[in-house]
């Protein structure tokens, strides 16, 4: 009965939070609120800016995120001896990472990646001009690379792990080096579970305002980033912006409703292309093909 | 350094070389424990030796030993010499790739990797620029030796998850051939398999060894019996006895060897 209970509240939630927002969210949705920038206080046009932006920095943020985290798990299950120490702690340190609060990761986006990284780009390369060492969607993508790399690299490990034993064998004893395990037998089979990590982190990623707030993410910007150098505005941060930071939030507040809808559907848009890709990999790999 | 595994070698003095696989005081361990205790055996080109013995007498890791598979696993200390065609092969400058391609394997559970039959069958070869060359042309004899190509050579891009245990077994024995090796080791090939495609790979043995060293390690004494010319036995780690499969089954000289393969203990 209890049980039962719980699953009605969670039930029960969800529907009233995709409810509310979807019965408030959807007078406003329109093409022009897809396509334009945002005017008069955010009041009118739309939020087309803020679409891209989002889309930009999770799909950078996946290139940076994807092989890092592959790369990791591969190393810690394949090639690391076993008992090793610094598994050990790289596994210690993940989990650790996994657990930091995400405002402190757009601190460290600041100090390391701006301060430390673009200054230093900026200094070498462009003679101490201002380029890189300010807030940029290139370092808010890597900031939100390393919030969701601990799930890209348990849901790989988790993979490897499912991979039976015996493959790996039959491989070798075909005279297989252990790099062509590696690429023909290993990262193949693995390749679903690798995407389930790439799906968990862009549905993280996506969502996140507080890694970009500092490192990239702008207040209000029509112009889209063209280049990893440019700031760009961001859902999330969007919505953070008219609900507290708006010359009048109370007018805002259809629009409001409209880029929250927008900010889940997108999400769901990316999951659901990622779910897509993984379903095909995995029929392709069952058939055999 | 590639090392040459040629079948044939002539010493300096034009004296010819041992052809098949021999191991002198082979000691292995596991973390501390040891699993074998100074096997000093050969298995010569153009016969089938078969192992027999308990569980946990070594066979297998006498087998795992022969093509490095212990490497894997760290845990494994190896001492002692192995020499494949009179050449070590356990020294440092070997390309264990290579020693693998040479000494092919086949393990007790089909393991047909998930791809095609095709696929399967390349993937040996695909593995170097020597091998592709043929490719299909290997596939196809390797599949004949195996016994199998009437049964699957209209289902090559099936994916080989389709086939029979024992029809999978063929193709694992066939993936092993296509690498044209000079040493076959099977650990209980037909542990789980009926008696048709028992015999199957049986007579497709038969006709290996002609040009092969093949060794058998089997729990199936009447199969030792059957289908081997020399049989070993193992027990605790060591060899006990090895003799001519026909001697050996009708006038052992252990009275362990006589107690096993009457049933008595094991």
């Amino acid at each position: 009965m209890l049980t039962a209970l719980a699953c009605l509240i969670i039930f029960a939630i969800v529907v009233i939070i995709v409810g509310n927002i979807l019965s408030h969210g959807v007078q406003r949705l329109s093409w022009e609120f897809l396509s334009e920038a945002p005017r008069k206080h955010f009041t009118e046009g739309g939020i087309f800016p803020a679409i891209f932006g989002t889309a930009a920095l999770v799909i950078l943020m996946t290139i940076a995120v994807i092989p890092l985290g592959v790369a990791t798990a591969v190393y810690m299950h394949e090639y690391a001896p076993k008992r090793s120490r610094l598994v050990h702690l790289v596994r210690l340190a993940i989990q650790n990472l996994a657990g930091v609060p995400s405002i402190v990761f757009g601190l460290f986006g600041v100090g390391f990646f701006i301060e430390f990284v673009g200054r230093g780009i900026d200094r070498g390369l462009y003679g101490g001009q201002l380029v890189y060492g300010q807030p940029a969607i290139i370092w808010a993508a890597l900031t939100l690379a390393l919030l969701t790399l601990p799930t890209v690299v348990v849901a790989t490990e988790e993979a490897l792990r499912a991979i039976p034993q015996n493959y790996r064998e039959v491989a070798y004893s075909l005279g297989a080096t252990r790099w062509q395990v590696i690429r023909r037998i290993v990262l193949p089979q693995a390749a679903g579970g690798i995407l389930t990590g790439g799906i968990l982190a862009i549905s993280r990623g996506s969502g996140e305002v507080a890694p970009v707030m500092f490192t990239g993410a702008a207040y209000s910007l029509p112009d889209l980033p063209t280049q990893l150098n440019h700031q760009f505005m961001e859902l999330g941060y969007h919505v953070y912006v008219m609900s507290t930071q708006a010359f009048d939030v109370e007018a805002t507040k259809p629009a409001l409703y409209s880029t929250v809808l927008v900010l889940l559907m997108l999400t769901f848009l990316l999951n659901f292309t990622a779910i897509m890709i993984r379903a095909r990999i995995r029929k392709r790999l069952r058939d055999g093909r | 350094m590639d090392v040459d595994l040629k079948l044939e070698q002539e010493s300096g003095n034009g004296e010819r070389l041992f052809a098949g696989i021999r191991t002198e005081d082979l000691r292995v361990s596991f973390s501390e424990t040891e699993i074998l205790k100074g096997i000093t055996l050969d298995a010569r080109r153009g016969e089938i030796l078969s192992i027999i013995g308990p569980a946990g007498a070594g066979k297998t890791t006498y087998l795992r030993c022969l093509n490095r598979m212990l490497d894997l696993d760290p845990d494994w200390k190896v001492s002692g010499t192995v020499l494949l065609n009179g050449q070590s092969v356990y020294t440092r400058d070997i390309q264990v790739a290579a020693l693998r391609r040479k000494v092919g394997m086949v393990f007790s559970v089909p393991v047909t990797l998930p791809m095609t039959i095709y696929q399967n069958l390349a993937f040996g070869l695909n593995l170097d620029q020597e091998g592709r060359s043929g490719r299909d042309r290997k596939i196809e004899k390797a599949l004949r030796d195996a016994y199998l190509w009437d049964e699957v050579k209209d289902r090559l891009q099936e994916p080989a998850s389709n086939l029979s245990g024992g029809q999978q077994q063929r193709l694992c024995l066939a993936r092993s051939l296509t690498l044209e090796p000079a040493v076959l080791l099977l650990d209980e090939p037909c542990s789980g398999l009926d008696p048709i495609s028992t015999r199957r790979i049986e007579e497709a043995l038969q006709q290996l060894k002609k040009d092969l060293t093949v060794i058998l390690v089997t729990n199936n004494v009447k199969q030792a019996a059957r289908a081997s010319d020399r049989t070993a036995f193992f027990l605790f780690g060591e060899l006990i006895e090895v003799e001519n499969t026909d001697i050996l089954f009708t006038t052992p000289r252990e009275k362990k060897t006589a107690d096993y393969i009457s049933g008595r203990f094991g």
